[in-house]
């Protein structure tokens, strides 16, 4: 279709002024993080003094997010992965309500559901004072993504016949999960384990209010230094997050466009 | 019963108890709490009553929706530009606009400081330019920027998907019966569109009601719902309100979600 | 609905080069009548639909390009300037719009009055016989009520040239048989100019008036069904349309001579020939009254005919129908005889 040549320019103008918009505070914030005097500028000579400094105050915060999200991961490949196998097998008025009520706390805001938490669980000290706290948190946010991602694929390859198919050579139905099901189920995993991994690391809402002065994750620390340290170290800090999560995006992204193509 | 009956079962206990035991009870728990301050039951329509309360609740809507309207312009047009043309350098823009996708909210809040603040990219060019100093990151204005930062990705990525899938052969049936320009994309591309457009307006929207850290990384002064309860909470310990008020923050963007899913009929989750 | 007065198509030196190299269409003339059905016939990738689309508007041609309506210039304006009725192969009726919406819809962007563009478009639903479906949705139409109403749309704006490109290949064999003859006497009745795209050689021969076969990107031959079909232009047409024999040889002293003899014709002579004819176009003789004798290698019986392969002696064979009442035996003798308007010597 040919476009005009007026709305071109507009619509060019646009995405650009978007593309800058979102990228161009990111570069800075980059530039930021080397630069040993943000004020006066690049002039004032480029450093890693910001990045070294970072990683010594807050290399913990660094470690802690990154256990979490492999404990986040751990927990939501084990609750839904056989969940979402269950709900699409048989899909039914209950299949839908457990869909329903599990993708709830999505719906509801991360205040919120921090706040409930917390007023139900708080009293545990143990538990209140430990980083299971924060997972809890984290994987409640993320087993919808986990679900809907492997209970998508599930329903695209019509997982039901690929089953009887199985059933009728003598699978056990255990057999049947662990031959059939995971196997075909492999992408909606990976594009599942991928999103919560991602969400998990940039974290913030529930993590906040969770979170006590010995479990600090990394945005819970990112906080911390936009608000009381100088704006180099606020990018150093930043821009290793960004070294964190781009690469997840990248392959969020990359998968996105193949499995999106296939389907 | 049939062996794998039980076995589905048998998968989805964990399920179930986890979210019983930590969303159905805790959410029990805060209607509770909501309900059980010195002002009993009164504190749910505190939101509406209390004349504080009702302005941020004013507020926070109206941020809110301008995002949301904001978000959907900026994305239509630009997805129906990058959907439409091939050019070298494409793939590039594409990553830079969808990218940010999962930035958290304080990280975006820290974009905005970079771009308004007092030492932001806008401050020293319209200094430079001699047109005094820009700054806005700390307010509303702050806030929108951010929350159109936050929002843009995900919106982008839904209608971009939703233009592809658009049947190029609708928008020459309507040229071929003579529509226009802008009559085809009146009657043609914005409806085929409408389903993508609710639904990612939709999260949009419950985002912007709800989300917290950039507000929280901009500055505690801007009266919007979220940091209401924040403060309420953590500062003032008034454990009922807090309760309350995000109880009505909670079924507001659930009313919203459900409305449009029911409109839309896809899948819409939010985030953040 | 008065009968609308369709337009005299004039394509000059028609070419399509895509932005990325790739050469759709080789620069191509070709005349279509006023009120005729011209058929584009091909497999796909041969370029027919980037024709369609070059006389729609939907593509401008390569530069030299030329395409008239009338014998007047339409090659710049764009197809919302034609005033052409297309129907699409995915039917692209628009799903936020009622049948009778989707019909009007032209009438409404050249700024008809409500009330007069919903009678108007009443009164094709009722030509087409789909009146009662006016104020359905898209998404509860069957397959052929779509294609009803995608032609009642392309034809509620009284286009000029209606275009149409394969639309019946969504549709399952019978249906598509069913609406193959109505769209036929539909064309028919209202004498409006037509081009049609499809790649189905049942579908051109029923409804062309014309058939242009296509090939990369080329013409390879334009005629009537019947001289298509019995006198394809090359082994490609002959292969393309139907089942088709072929005997090698060569021309001497105005006789084709073969293994299996010889046979009269009106051509010069060539060291390297071949002649291709349909099996319908033959008759089976006594070997005695014949020229061409062949022996008859097997007999399938079908009902109304039976169908005989017979072998040449130098390998080939050839396939032929002959009636139901012909006594035929395996390892028979059996002569061949064939008109000159029935083959192409190539």
């Amino acid at each position: 279709m040919k476009t005009h040549r007026l709305t071109f320019a507009f619509q060019l103008f646009v995405t650009l002024l978007a593309a800058a918009f979102l990228m161009v505070p990111a570069g800075a914030s980059i530039l930021a993080g080397f630069t040993a005097n943000y004020f006066r500028g690049v002039s004032s000579g480029l450093t890693l003094d910001w990045v070294k400094q970072v990683l010594a105050l807050y290399s913990d915060t660094i470690w802690l997010s990154i256990g979490i999200a492999l404990g986040t991961l751990a927990a939501t490949l084990v609750l839904a992965v056989p969940a979402a196998w269950a709900l699409v097998r048989r899909p039914s008025r209950l299949a839908r309500i457990v869909e329903e009520v599990v993708t709830l706390p999505v719906a509801v805001p991360g205040l919120a559901l921090a706040l409930a938490l917390i007023l139900a669980y708080g009293a545990i000290r143990e538990f209140r004072m430990s980083p299971a706290f924060i997972l809890t948190g984290h994987v409640l946010y993320t087993l919808p993504f986990m679900l809907r991602a492997v209970m998508a694929v599930l329903a695209a390859v019509d997982i039901r016949s690929l089953e009887e198919g199985a059933a009728s050579l003598g699978a056990s139905p255990l057999q049947r999960f662990f031959h059939v099901v995971l196997p075909n189920a492999k992408g909606g995993i990976l594009a599942g384990a991928l999103m919560v991994v991602t969400l998990s690391i940039g974290e913030f809402n529930l993590t906040w209010m969770l979170h006590t002065p010995l479990t600090k994750t990394l945005p819970v620390g990112l906080a911390d230094s936009y608000a009381s340290m100088r704006l180099e170290i606020a990018s150093a800090y930043t821009l290793v997050f960004f070294v964190m999560i781009v690469p997840l995006l990248l392959a969020l992204q990359l998968f996105g466009r193949t499995t999106g193509s296939a389907r | 019963m049939h062996s794998a009956d039980r076995l589905a079962r048998l998968f989805l206990l964990p399920l179930f108890l986890f979210v019983a035991a930590f969303f159905l009870l805790p959410m029990v728990r805060l209607v509770g709490v909501a309900g059980s301050g010195p002002n009993g039951m009164a504190e749910y329509v505190a939101i509406l009553t209390n004349p504080r309360h009702f302005a941020t609740l004013v507020a926070t809507l109206a941020l809110s929706a301008a995002v949301t309207a904001a978000t959907l312009a900026i994305g239509t047009v630009v997805a129906l530009f990058l959907a439409r043309n091939r050019f070298w350098g494409r793939p590039l823009l594409v990553s830079c606009l969808t990218l940010p996708l999962a930035f958290p909210g304080v990280v975006v809040g820290f974009m905005v400081i970079l771009l308004a603040g007092r030492q932001g990219l806008l401050s020293s060019l319209s200094m430079g330019l001699g047109m005094g100093r820009w700054v806005f990151a700390y307010s509303m204005a702050g806030l929108f920027a951010g929350y159109v930062y936050f929002s843009l990705p995900r919106v982008l990525v839904t209608l971009m998907a939703a233009v592809e899938k658009l049947d190029p052969a609708l928008e020459e049936a309507a040229r071929s019966l003579g529509a226009g320009r802008f009559e085809v994309l009146r009657d043609v591309t914005l409806p085929g569109i409408a389903p993508a457009l609710m639904a990612s307006g939709a999260i949009a929207f419950a985002t912007a009601m709800g989300a917290f850290g950039t507000a929280f990384t901009l500055a505690t002064r801007i009266d919007v719902l979220a940091m209401t309860i924040y403060t309420e909470f953590t500062l003032n310990a008034n454990f009922a309100t807090a309760a309350a008020l995000s109880i009505a923050l909670g079924l507001i963007t659930w009313a919203v979600l459900a409305l449009s899913r029911n409109l839309a009929g896809g899948g819409v989750a939010a985030a953040g | 609905m008065t009968a609308p007065t369709g337009a005299a198509i004039s394509i000059a030196g028609c070419g399509k080069t895509y932005p990325d190299g790739t050469r759709a269409l080789s620069p191509v003339d070709l005349e279509v009548k006023a009120g005729e059905t011209l058929v584009l016939l091909g497999p796909s990738g041969c370029g027919k639909t980037t024709l369609l689309r070059l006389i729609a508007g939907l593509e401008t041609p390569d530069a030299g390009g030329r395409i008239a309506f009338d014998g007047a210039d339409v090659t710049a304006l764009p197809i919302e300037k034609r005033n052409v009725g297309m129907v699409f192969q995915s039917y692209a009726l628009f799903p936020n719009m009622s049948v009778i919406d989707n019909v009007a819809y032209g009438l409404r962007v050249r700024g008809v009055a409500t009330a007069a563009r919903r009678a108007q478009a009443a009164s094709v639903l009722t030509m087409m016989r789909i009146e009662a479906l006016a104020e359905r949705r898209i998404d509860q139409l069957s397959g052929g009520q779509r294609q009803r109403v995608a032609l009642a749309r392309a034809l509620a704006v009284r286009p000029r040239v209606l275009l149409l490109d394969e639309p019946l290949t969504a549709l399952d064999a019978a249906l598509r048989e069913h609406l193959r003859s109505e769209i036929d006497a539909l064309l028919r009745r209202l004498a409006i100019t037509a081009v049609y795209v499809t790649h189905d050689q049942a579908e051109a021969l029923a409804l062309g008036d014309r058939i242009v076969v296509m090939k990369n990107g080329a013409i390879a031959q334009v005629g009537t069904p019947r001289e298509v079909y019995f006198r394809p232009a090359d082994d490609y047409v002959a292969g393309f349309v139907g089942i088709t024999n072929r005997l090698e040889g060569i021309v001497r002293n105005g006789r084709f001579e073969t293994a299996a003899g010889i046979l009269p014709v009106a051509a010069p002579d060539r060291a390297k020939a071949h002649l291709l004819f349909r099996p319908e176009a033959v008759r089976l003789v006594s070997p005695a009254e014949a020229t061409l004798v062949f022996q008859v290698a097997q007999v399938e019986f079908q009902g109304p005919r039976q169908r005989v392969t017979l072998n040449a002696g130098d390998g080939a064979r050839i396939i032929a129908e002959a009636p139901a009442d012909l006594d035929l035996a395996a390892g028979a003798a059996i002569g061949l005889a064939l008109d000159a308007n029935r083959y192409t010597l190539a």
